[in-house]
């Protein structure tokens, strides 16, 4: 297969994770140290005591984003790798969108993922046990959807579907509002433009 | 105790038992095997800085242990001061000035979670800082370990030449040149291992393995011996044949291989050019001067190639096995208190040297800003012995400015509470350390049928691994053995992944399930 599947499929794949490491946590170590060790940076935790909510909030998310792309590259890269070998897609009757559709599942199992982990923390924090359960249920109902493979739309349409509610839950619980997000777009959020300035 | 005042104050370092990497150099001449080139031992070492308010503190402090928070305090109380005034100031020797602005450009850290310009700060902000200053030193070796494990493996997962085994060579041309170290590497690991039974065959590998440690630890008492007595000029020309050897000889191997692989011809002037140049401006760079980022690229290179010669000519079992002993012996070479490597770095400490710079590698942010009183006896105890790596921590990949050279401090009598002793180091990591985690991450690419879930596990290990050494070494505050987390948990990762998660992910991903 050609170097354009292999490297459409990589980006479309791991394009959003990268950018969401690359303009969040790249700059800053603590959060890498974060992303690798993952939830054992819970210790690290009790030095500071000043910022439990956002810190809280920034683990949730990191975390998030780890085990994602943890569980995205395992699922998707010797996928990736045998795209630049030889071979012909579906040759004995498969789909011949194989890679693509492994490919946008990778990436939406990496969304669900960071807001899985957002939904999840809080859920422990707030002692809100539905919360927990409807995490689980839907990280079931994802991986059970996936069994029925060969019927790529039915699968992908409702797990994105899946996926921006959990996205729109999460942004939610991590404090966001309807107001918040317009001043966000429209670039009249102040405290976000000021804060992406010190941090660079 | 001699003050530690010119030579690299404290620091977070760790250092590599600079004896492995010389002794195989010796011998490597001698018998024109590479096998013992890779004999470094490496320990992890943290010194404090001294605090910055006078030499003879400065003296007492770098002797002393003094606890993170508060070398960080210093630290941050020294960014403060230098942050919030200062002129600049001629230094006597001619060295160009540190204008005080370009400290403002440091660590963004120090300007955000710098309340106030009291120079007390509570405690809770100090354990912050601490983090925070801890958590860069770690990116900062994250970085170069990544590097040589990228190097490494891609070289494995596209030159065919270094996952052949002997005898397979596929061309005429190139078996003169792979036996030679092929049987000169076997007197090392003489027990084959095509043997008909697995008991057999484990035996074997443990032989070889008893065998490659006795050797490591006698070079590396050997090295000892030499540093104690001050055969300087013997360890300096081993270090330097070793880097010859490793600059030229096994570049020049390298380049071949891959060239052969991408089937790109090269003629030999200029060959000879490229090799000579690389070969020439490594040498410069390691065991003189150069600018820090060059230097590091060049240790990242030399433990690569050092890598490779490991994954080809160690028999496969011996190699984790051997993997395994090398913790083990790293551990006890560093943390007994008659370990050969604790000797060489207390000895050096005593003696207000650094450890050989050819065999650490060191993301140094150095900088040193004068002190204001200073007695001259003390200002001749600043020269540095050496010249270090270069000053400029330009290998901050957030894009922090690098900061001038180092330069001396300046004459005594110069008025103004400012301009104080400030050096901060960043982490010292042996080259062994690199090799052999390039090693273990280089052999789980090689083996287990082309698997990159095996690779990322492995290599997710030992950064793992790495993070929880250097906290430990901010804890302990004293030199620590880098292998011995990073290699366990690497090999725990590796056989498991290898035998009970490849053959699940590789269900799930051709049947597209997710899980």
């Amino acid at each position: 297969m050609t170097a354009a599947v292999f490297f459409g499929c990589a980006f479309i794949a791991f394009g959003p994770a990268l950018a969401l490491y690359i303009f969040t946590i790249a700059t800053e170590p603590l959060r890498v140290i974060f992303l690798i060790i993952g939830k054992a940076s819970e210790g690290l935790k009790t030095i500071n005591p000043d910022e439990t909510a956002p810190s809280m909030r920034l683990l949730a998310y990191v975390s998030g984003l780890g085990f994602g792309i943890m569980s995205g590259v395992f699922a998707f890269v010797n996928t990736l790798s045998d795209s630049l070998g030889p071979g012909t897609v579906g040759i004995h009757g498969d789909s011949p969108q194989f890679f693509l559709n492994s490919a946008f599942m990778t990436l939406v199992i990496i969304l669900l993922h960071v807001f899985w982990g957002i939904i999840f923390f809080d859920g422990c924090e707030k002692k809100k046990w539905s919360a927990l359960l409807v995490v689980l249920l839907t990280h079931l109902l994802v991986s059970a959807l996936t069994f029925i493979s060969p019927h790529y739309g039915i699968n992908l349409v409702s797990t994105y579907l899946i996926m921006v509610l959990m996205g729109i839950w999460a942004f939610f619980v991590a404090g966001g509002s309807c107001r918040s997000l317009k001043l966000c777009l429209l670039c009249q959020d102040k405290d976000f433009l000021l804060f992406n300035q010190r941090s660079r | 105790m001699e003050n530690l005042r010119g030579s690299p104050p404290e620091q977070l370092q760790s250092h590599p038992n600079g004896a492995s990497r010389g002794r195989a150099m010796l011998t490597f001449m001698a018998s024109d095997s590479e096998e013992e080139v890779c004999d470094e031992r490496t320990s992890l070492m943290s010194a404090e800085s001294p605090p910055p308010r006078c030499c003879e503190e400065a003296r007492q402090g770098l002797e002393d242990r003094e606890s993170a928070a508060q070398w960080f305090q210093n630290t941050c109380a020294r960014h403060r001061r230098a942050h919030h005034g200062g002129v600049p100031w001629p230094s006597p020797s001619g060295f160009p000035q540190r204008s005080q602005d370009s400290e403002e450009d440091l660590d963004e850290d120090a300007d955000r979670y710098m309340c106030s310009g009291v120079p007390g700060q509570p405690s809770g902000l100090e354990e912050e800082l601490t983090l925070k200053y801890g958590a860069k030193h770690v990116i900062m070796l994250f970085v170069p370990v990544t590097l040589c494990m990228v190097v490494v493996v891609a070289t494995i997962k596209s030159v065919r030449f270094y996952t052949e085994k002997n005898g397979q060579l596929p061309y005429g041309a190139g078996r003169e040149q792979s036996l030679q170290p092929a049987i000169s590497l076997s007197i090392y690991t003489p027990f084959t291992e095509d043997t008909p039974s697995v008991g057999q065959r484990l035996l074997n590998s443990v032989l070889n393995t008893l065998i490659m440690i006795s050797v490591i630890v006698a070079m590396t008492i050997f090295l000892v011996v030499l540093y104690k007595y001050r055969c300087y000029k013997f360890i300096h020309g081993w270090l330097i044949m070793s880097s010859l050897m490793l600059l030229f000889l096994f570049t020049y191997i390298y380049l071949g291989e891959v060239l052969k692989t991408y089937n790109v011809a090269m003629d030999y002037p200029t060959l000879f050019l490229t090799v000579w140049n690389f070969g020439a401006v490594g040498m410069v760079c390691i065991h003189w001067k150069g600018p820090l980022v060059l230097q590091q690229a060049y240790l990242i290179m030399i433990s690569a190639l050092m890598a490779l010669v490991f994954i080809k000519y160690l028999p496969e079992w011996s190699a984790w096995v051997i993997l395994g002993a090398i913790s083990v012996y790293d551990l006890v070479a560093v943390l007994c208190p008659k370990g050969p490597l604790r000797m060489l770095v207390e000895t050096a400490q005593e003696r207000n040297e650094p450890i050989f710079p050819a065999l650490i590698y060191s993301s140094a942010m150095v900088w040193t800003v004068g002190m204001a009183k200073l007695d001259p006896s003390s200002q001749g105890a600043l020269q540095l012995p050496y010249d270090p790596e270069m000053e400029e921590d330009s290998y901050d990949s957030f894009g922090e400015p690098s900061y001038p050279e180092v330069f001396e401090p300046p004459l005594p009598g110069y008025p103004g509470d400012e301009l104080e002793e400030e050096e901060e180091r960043g982490v010292k990591l042996g080259l062994g350390d690199f090799i052999f985690y390039s090693v273990l991450v280089g052999k789980a690419a090689a083996t287990g049928s082309g698997d990159w879930n095996t690779t990322l596990a492995c290599f997710v290990a030992i950064l793992i691994g790495l993070c929880l050494t250097l906290l430990l070494l901010a804890v302990f505050k004293k030199a620590l053995p880098a292998l011995p987390i990073s290699i366990t948990f690497g090999l725990i990762f590796y056989f498991s992944t290898d035998n009970l998660v490849r053959p699940f992910m590789d269900t799930l991903a051709s049947h597209q399930l997710y899980i």
